[in-house]
């Protein structure tokens, strides 16, 4: 092949190239706008009740011992991880026995995200609200610290927050004299994102925890929970709760 | 100037009043430096946690509120059921209604997270939550209580204080069913979750509220050098008699329903067998202290004659409504919550074992102020305006009252 010729193919080569990574890079954006339309919601529109978010979490698959989902949600939410009794907790490994036959289960325990909340029922000034998509939050402006939701959760599943606070992840806004708990890392859900702790859980190979839309029937969450037989924590009190356990 | 506002009382005694406001404002200005102090450096100065949400300030702060609206009985028994005995009594028994309420609602808001945000809690309500249904009654009481005060002060408007009594009446009844329910409301928790809890609060406030009032009245008759009229007494004591003895009635009910619960076992044992501080005060300071002593102190012929043994047995009334409040509020939640029935748990969140309450000497500062609020403005109260019971002994020996 001459020079001439070789620097044509050459500068052909280089105009398919362009032309590819156009084409390419058109259809990805594409791809990524239609999926964003179909999954993440835009900052200006408000949750709807067309979803409920919801998880399953499997004790056979649990670690023993593994705190990796507590770990990360402490990073993600800026807690210190500390286990005083007046340190705030948002999600925490609970060993529980059977003391019928000594079985031995760990799981995860966290806000259970109720269709019919407790703390939201109590709360005297609506601070504590369930958003339409199900997750259980407290607006921090409204909170006047009085603790009655604390009172009210079957799970203890709040904290207080006893002492000023430093270093805070600017996306979770925490501050002193206000309840908080578990918002299904809501800031990482409204980004189409899971929550931090099964991120880490998965990170882990564990797989024990599903995140997922319990109104959508093809999220993997409904597949697995119309599966599988789950448990509702204190399913006695007919809360309807968004968190279900398999496997105890 | 001190002499001059004492225009109801036979010896002024100003030096002992100066020293009563000053023992008053002492602990005001404890319970205010404790206020400053939780604000700013938040609550880990208490020993409240995220187990033992409401302490000691809410032991104080309830019993204040529910011996408040339970105080109000005498001027109800006087306007409502038309007995002059207690009539000459309701203006004493209003005022220290209202004197109460703003001692037990003052500590509340202190102890709050936030209680710089009152105002969302006076703008926002959320009518599901029986907590801010109770707002509303607290505010209004204080709009009821102080118009049926100036109907009973007020000549003129003497003759409005029959129907506005009535209106009273009734606020403090919802007002005390609805504090009960604050903790009969709490479906997840053993020690409370029921019903009994509305009926049981209001026979209580009876028991708690006459006692505070028969205190008082023996103060304010010791200090004037009187003594107060036989018959009165008896009658007044026997009332108290009756009030005691329907509060442990109305315990001994609430804890055989429980017994009656396979599910609620575990939580009796604890309150009434190896609860450590909770069964040594359910009996000994709840049921010994606050109701059996009395009793016996009431019936005895001598209580007939003596103000100050009557006196004393108010003065365990209140002891054991205080011990009461400890062992139903922080009892209450020391008991572990049960997730999984049938099941040991264990956690870093302190699940599964009794939680540990040690209170601070900041929320006992914080807790003595609502006492120190209803103290100081009822020294100056009873200073300044007419509240010594004055009596129709006529109506008396014919028996008319």
């Amino acid at each position: 092949m001459s020079a001439p010729e070789k620097q044509e193919t050459l500068q052909e080569r280089r105009e398919f190239l362009k032309a590819g990574a156009v084409v390419a890079g058109a259809g990805l954006a594409s791809g990524v706008l239609v999926f964003g339309a179909a999954h993440s919601r835009p900052p200006e529109q408000a949750a709807t009740a067309d979803r409920r978010w919801g998880m399953l979490i499997d004790t056979k698959q649990c670690g023993d011992g593994c705190n990796d989902c507590v770990t990360a949600c402490n990073t993600e939410n800026g807690l210190d991880g500390k286990t005083g009794p007046q340190d705030s907790q948002w999600i925490r490994k609970l060993n529980i026995k059977d003391l019928r036959n000594g079985r031995v289960h760990e799981l995860p325990m966290l806000c259970q995200h109720c269709e019919h909340p407790p703390c939201v029922d109590v709360c005297p000034t609506g601070a504590s609200m369930k958003r339409a998509d199900g997750i259980v939050l407290v607006d921090r402006h409204t909170c006047i610290g009085c603790r009655y939701c604390m009172m009210a959760c079957p799970y203890k599943a709040r904290s207080f927050v006893h002492e000023p606070l430093t270093e805070q992840n600017p996306e979770v806004p925490r501050g002193k004299g206000c309840v908080e708990s578990c918002t299904f890392c809501v800031q990482r859900v409204d980004r189409d994102e899971q929550p931090a702790c099964v991120e880490a859980c998965n990170a882990k190979g564990h797989q024990a925890m599903i995140f997922g839309d319990l109104m959508d029937p093809e999220s993997a969450l409904s597949k697995a929970l119309k599966s599988q037989a789950s448990t509702e924590v204190r399913a006695d009190l007919g809360l309807n709760t968004g968190v279900r356990y398999q496997g105890i | 100037m001190a002499n001059e506002n004492c225009i109801n009382q036979a010896a002024c005694r100003t030096p002992q009043f100066l020293m009563l406001l000053a023992l008053g404002g002492l602990v005001m200005l404890g319970t205010l430096y404790a206020f400053f102090t939780l604000e700013h450096y938040g609550h880990v100065l208490t020993g409240m946690n995220n187990q033992i949400v409401w302490g000691l300030p809410h032991v104080f702060a309830v019993f204040l509120i529910v011996a408040a609206s339970g105080v109000l009985n005498v001027a109800s028994i006087g306007s409502v059921f038309g007995k002059k005995l207690y009539k000459a009594r309701a203006p004493l028994s209003g005022m220290l209604a209202l004197a109460m309420m703003a001692g037990g609602l003052a500590v509340l808001v202190l102890d709050l997270g936030r209680p710089d945000r009152l105002i969302v809690a006076m703008t926002h309500y959320n009518f599901k939550s029986i907590f801010a249904w109770n707002m509303i009654f607290y505010n209004g009481f204080f709009v009821i209580v102080g118009l049926y005060l100036i109907t009973l002060m007020d000549r003129k408007l003497k003759g409005y204080s029959t129907p506005v009594g009535f209106v009273a009446f009734l606020w403090r009844l919802a007002l005390t069913t609805a504090t009960g329910s604050i903790f009969g409301f709490l479906v997840a928790r053993a020690g409370y979750n029921s019903a009994l809890m509305a009926p049981m609060f209001v026979i209580m406030s009876f028991a708690y509220g006459l006692a505070v009032f028969l205190l008082v009245q023996t103060a304010m008759y010791w200090w004037n050098g009187l003594t107060l009229d036989e018959r009165v007494q008896a009658r007044m004591e026997k009332l108290l008699a009756v009030f005691v003895a329907a509060s442990l009635y109305f315990t001994v009910v609430f804890h055989i329903t429980n017994l009656y619960f396979a599910k609620q076992w575990e939580f009796e044992r604890f309150i009434l067998l190896d609860g450590g501080i909770y069964t040594v005060l359910f009996w000994v300071g709840q049921i010994l202290v606050g109701g059996i002593i009395p009793l016996v102190l009431l019936f005895s012929s001598a209580a007939r004659k003596s103000m100050a043994l009557v006196a004393l047995a108010a003065l365990l009334v209140i002891l054991g409504g205080h011990a009461q409040m400890y062992v139903t509020i922080v009892g209450g939640q020391a008991f572990p919550l049960e997730m999984f029935p049938g099941y040991a748990e264990s956690s870093s969140f302190h699940d599964g074992v009794v939680a540990q309450y040690s209170p601070s000497i900041w929320e006992f500062m914080l807790g003595i102020g609502g006492i120190g609020i209803a103290f100081l403005a009822t020294t100056v109260a009873v200073r300044t305006f007419k509240f010594m019971p004055q009596d129709d002994f006529h109506a008396l020996e014919s028996g008319k009252d």
